[in-house]
């Protein structure tokens, strides 16, 4: 049987970003050394990727890459980081970290920008250690394909392609015609908004706002905001750190979550683009109307906050968390009212602004869907009117329509079948699992939130759930990133088959 | 002034008939018979030869000409006319257009393809269809004076108070003239004891809100006052421009096309129209939709036959007013016979404004009435002007019959005509002119 893809060319693109790993690996290597922490966990992988990643290049001289190869090649990338970011988790062997299916689950949230943690005692973690969590998330945020694209296409590699497939620049309109200048300008603004972030959190620091900031909580948590991604060094999370530091987090995973395309030309003057793209509105809309919601219960139902302030704080603050998919806690949100935890519930499935570091099913395609749904009730009384779905002036094709739909129906399948998966799995080893923490569990690494409820609450981890449970959750989270269609992709014999 | 009109068309004779009074006029047409026809029945040369060809304008005097209009019924050729002719020298060009597009062009760059002045017939036609729709009743609507006067011509219909009434007596609408009307065909100018009968149609100019007074008591009884429900019929250029200026004016129109791919285009295009797919000659259809509620249906198929059949069904299911574009102008007179409330021809709407445009400086502004029985004139006048210094009732004798003055402006405001009115230098008067005594009225003056 011949195969109809060349894997070859994907798996040689792969050992390039392989290659390339040493560079973020780096950053903990030189903090093991200044606190003086083993470096060997860090050290090894490092001579590994420059490795394995030049034997891999060696595979073909061929570097044109096609559509076909661009899905292996983007799924693969992924899985791989993946296990080369467990590697240093695996080798410092401590706690609850060293095991490696532990250390898989912990590496891929971090890669897909989830903030799933397993970890039960974060004082036995070096800071080397956590870290490289922040870097993984930091490298996930923006795509590490994006990163890959202006390595790659200076090598002259077919960058639309990748473009193409990695869906969260799909709605980039290309800011420059070559692709290269595009990621090359959208990197340069992520790296701007995380140098501000760390400048703003270390100056409250210095002011005496944030007692507890250090330059390496500043960094760690910088790395994590703009990603949308939440890993805190803190067992805590921002909880550990004073209200003046929350509030400050919160306009940083807002702006995260926010079009990267937007947020360029906003920074150029052009406010216009921003006060006339309908996402926009319905983005802050939508954090607008969960915000004064979830508010609203914690006032009504009195719950452990006292002053209307920190009701204020931690009801926006939560609600900005889940809904751009960051996932950080500013307080134990389990503590809260019922009704306002199935309120945070249902911000896992929105996400944050297309184009952007966030995740789960995205701002963009519910309000296509939204206005799609209502135009079909309008055909439906007038069957002959034609009504084009319009979106900031413009109009979306049938086929996207069509996409949108059938991908917000495949991710709630998803999720259900991942529910039941959680559910059975856990009475198989007689684990207690209430239907809501396995829902919120469920959501909350297929849609890269991060915490769910109960269980796997703000505070608490993952790593009660049986070893089949959390493999197929990084089966979920390497999904839900790459946004399905990639994945499944490789599973249609069709795809294989010449 | 030498003027050259290419193309022997209705648009090109109806220009040649307009202008051959005060220019000397060269028609140029491919069509040998065409040539021939125009021969006979204007004073004018025609001249039979290629429009586009340097040699054809040549021997048409192209080099002396003050100004060539390209009139023929193919966009580009009138295009290429206009820049043939200003290889050669500098007259004046004229091109008419059907698609709008061009029009967008030529006004983002004047002089564009060689054109100094565009009349883009379907932005024109569906310009002509929405003042008509604004005013129930009306079967034509001109703005003067920077849209200070208004001229319009109404019919009566018997169940209007107005029917019976003599012109003395229904002259009780402040700032409006009766001009004239029209009575089974002839034009006849109003004197205080003409009376109104149903079926004549009458003329008014006057201040816009005047005019628009006048047009609901003019209305039938029990019909709404302005058009809130407008139904275009096709998708043609000019439906759309319809359903543009419509959308434009806050309202929501329908717009029915029958073909798929073209609705949806439509569809793209008019953010604020309902846009129906589905052929609309389906009784069934257009009762489904209302159309009996609708205040306006205007048909605007690319078709004669089809917009005929349209308003037909539409009047017959109880629409208040049916509006039909007919392309060929003898039709016009036809369609409003059967019942068609207002029938508009897109190539007389661009005889008339490339008319008007032509005599600019001299008359500001033409509407033509009743197959140029009569026109309606706007004139600045100056000291020299027989009405000039002196009330409207002194100066009137020394004018020829068939002169009515219908309003001025003067600084920008109205001016209601009275027989005391005292005309002055620069100011802007808009007259109703038998067609036979323009010359005579222009140099009077």
């Amino acid at each position: 049987m011949r195969l109809r893809v060349d894997w070859r060319i994907s798996v040689r693109l792969v050992g390039t970003i392989l290659k390339w790993l040493w560079v973020p690996l780096v950053l903990p290597l030189v903090l093991a050394l200044y606190d003086g922490t083993p470096t060997l966990p860090f050290v090894v992988p490092i001579a590994g990727t420059v490795l394995v990643g030049a034997g891999l290049e060696r595979l073909t001289e061929e570097r044109n890459l096609q559509a076909r190869e661009a899905f292996l090649m983007v799924s693969l990338s992924w899985l791989s980081i993946a296990v080369v970011g467990a590697v240093p988790f695996v080798l410092a062997g401590n706690g609850t970290l060293a095991s490696p299916v532990n250390a898989l689950f912990e590496s891929m949230s971090g890669v897909t920008t989830t903030g799933a943690t397993v970890i039960v005692d974060f004082d036995r973690h070096s800071r080397a250690v956590l870290m490289w969590r922040a870097v993984l998330q930091w490298l996930g945020g923006l795509g590490i394909l994006v990163l890959a694209t202006a390595v790659l296409s200076s090598l002259a590699v077919g960058g639309a392609q990748l473009m193409e497939t990695e869906t969260q620049t799909r709605d980039v309109n290309k800011l420059t015609p070559r692709i290269s200048e595009t990621a090359a300008l959208l990197w340069k603004l992520y790296l701007g908004l995380t140098g501000l972030q760390v400048a703003v959190l270390y100056g409250l620091h210095l002011v005496g706002l944030a007692p507890e900031m250090t330059l390496y909580d500043a960094v760690a948590h910088a790395f994590t905001t703009v990603s949308t991604s939440g890993f805190s060094p803190r067992g805590a999370s921002l909880a550990a750190f004073s209200p003046a530091v929350q509030w400050a987090v919160i306009p940083f995973m807002a702006a995260g979550a926010t079009s990267f395309v937007l947020l360029y030309f906003t920074l150029r003057g052009d406010v216009d683009r921003l006060r006339e793209s309908d996402e926009f509105r319905f983005y802050v809309g939508i954090l607008g109307f969960f915000s004064l919601a979830v508010g609203t219960i914690l006032v009504v139902d009195g719950g452990p906050h006292t002053s209307l302030e920190s009701i204020a704080r931690h009801a926006v603050f939560q609600v900005v968390s889940i809904v751009t998919t960051t996932g950080y806690a500013s307080t134990d949100f389990n503590l809260w009212s019922s009704a306002a935890k199935h309120l945070l519930f249902v911000c896992m499935f929105i996400g944050g602004m297309a184009g952007s570091t966030t995740c789960s099913i995205k701002t963009l395609r519910w309000l296509v869907v939204v206005k799609a749904f209502r135009r079909d009730l309008f055909t439906a009384a007038n069957p002959s009117a034609i009504r084009p779905v319009r979106l900031s002036g413009g109009v979306v094709s049938e086929e996207t329509i069509r996409d949108i739909y059938a991908y917000t129906l495949v991710s709630l399948v998803f999720f259900i079948l991942a529910t039941v998966f959680v559910v059975v799995d856990a009475s198989r080893v007689r684990l207690t699992v209430t239907e809501f923490e396995a829902m919120s569990a469920a959501a909350s690494t297929f849609f890269n939130v991060g915490p769910a409820f109960g269980l796997a609450g703000p505070f608490a981890s993952y790593e009660p759930f049986p070893g089949t449970t959390k493999l197929v959750m990084v089966f979920l989270m390497w999904v839900g990133r790459i946004e399905i269609i990639p994945v499944l992709v490789l599973l249609t014999p069709s795809y294989w088959r010449s | 002034m030498l003027i050259i009109v290419v193309g022997a068309g209705e648009v090109g004779t109806n220009i040649a008939s307009a202008l051959a009074g005060t220019h000397d006029i060269v028609v140029v047409d491919v069509d040998p018979k065409k040539v021939e026809e125009l021969t006979y029945a204007s004073d004018s040369l025609a001249l039979e030869g290629d429009g586009t060809s340097l040699e054809t304008l040549r021997e048409a005097g192209v080099t002396e000409a003050g100004m060539v209009i390209a009139s023929t019924d193919d966009d580009e050729t009138n295009l290429v006319v206009c820049g043939t002719v200003k290889t050669v020298g500098d007259a004046f060009t004229v091109a008419r257009v059907r698609d709008a597009n061009y029009l967008g062009t030529w006004r983002q760059s004047s002089g564009a393809f060689g054109v100094d002045f565009m009349v883009s017939t379907n932005l024109l036609t569906a310009e002509d269809i929405v003042r008509v729709v604004g005013l129930p009743a009306a079967i034509d609507v001109d703005p003067f004076a920077g849209g200070l006067v208004q001229m319009a011509e109404f019919e009566v219909v018997a169940e209007s108070d107005l029917a019976g009434e003599t012109v003395a007596a229904a002259d009780r609408f402040e700032a409006l003239t009766f001009a004239g009307l029209v009575k089974d065909g002839e034009v006849v100018f109003a004197r205080g004891d003409t009376r109104l009968d149903a079926g004549d149609r009458v003329i008014v100019i006057g201040r816009p809100e005047s005019v628009e007074a006048f047009s609901r008591a003019v209305a039938p009884v029990g019909s709404r006052g302005e058009a809130r429900d407008v139904v275009v019929v096709g998708g043609s250029d000019i439906g759309y421009h319809t359903a543009n200026l419509l959308e434009a004016r806050g309202l929501q129109p329908r717009l029915v096309e029958e073909d798929p791919d073209r609705a949806w285009e439509l569809a793209e295009a008019l953010p604020g129209t309902v846009v129906l797919e589905h052929d609309a000659t389906d009784v069934e259809f257009l009762r489904a939709q209302h159309v009996d509620r609708a205040d306006v249906v205007v048909a605007a198929t690319g078709s004669d036959e089809k917009n005929l059949l349209v308003s037909l069904l539409a009047r017959n299911l109880g629409a208040d007013r049916t509006v039909a574009v007919v392309e060929e102008g003898q039709y016009a007179t036809l369609f409003e016979t059967v019942g068609i409330d207002v029938a508009i021809n897109p190539r007389e709407a661009t005889a008339e404004e490339i008319v008007r445009f032509t005599q600019e400086g001299q008359v500001e502004n033409l509407s033509l009435i009743e197959g140029r029985q009569a026109e309606v004139l706007e004139i600045q006048v100056d000291a020299g002007s027989v009405l000039v210094g002196r009330p409207i009732r002194e100066s009137v004798p020394d004018l020829p019959e068939g002169v009515v003055v219908g309003a001025i402006t003067r600084d920008h405001e109205f001016v209601v005509p009275r027989g005391d009115t005292v005309v002055e230098p620069g100011d802007h008067v808009v007259l109703f002119v038998d067609a036979e005594v323009v010359g005579a009225v222009m140099d009077a003056v």
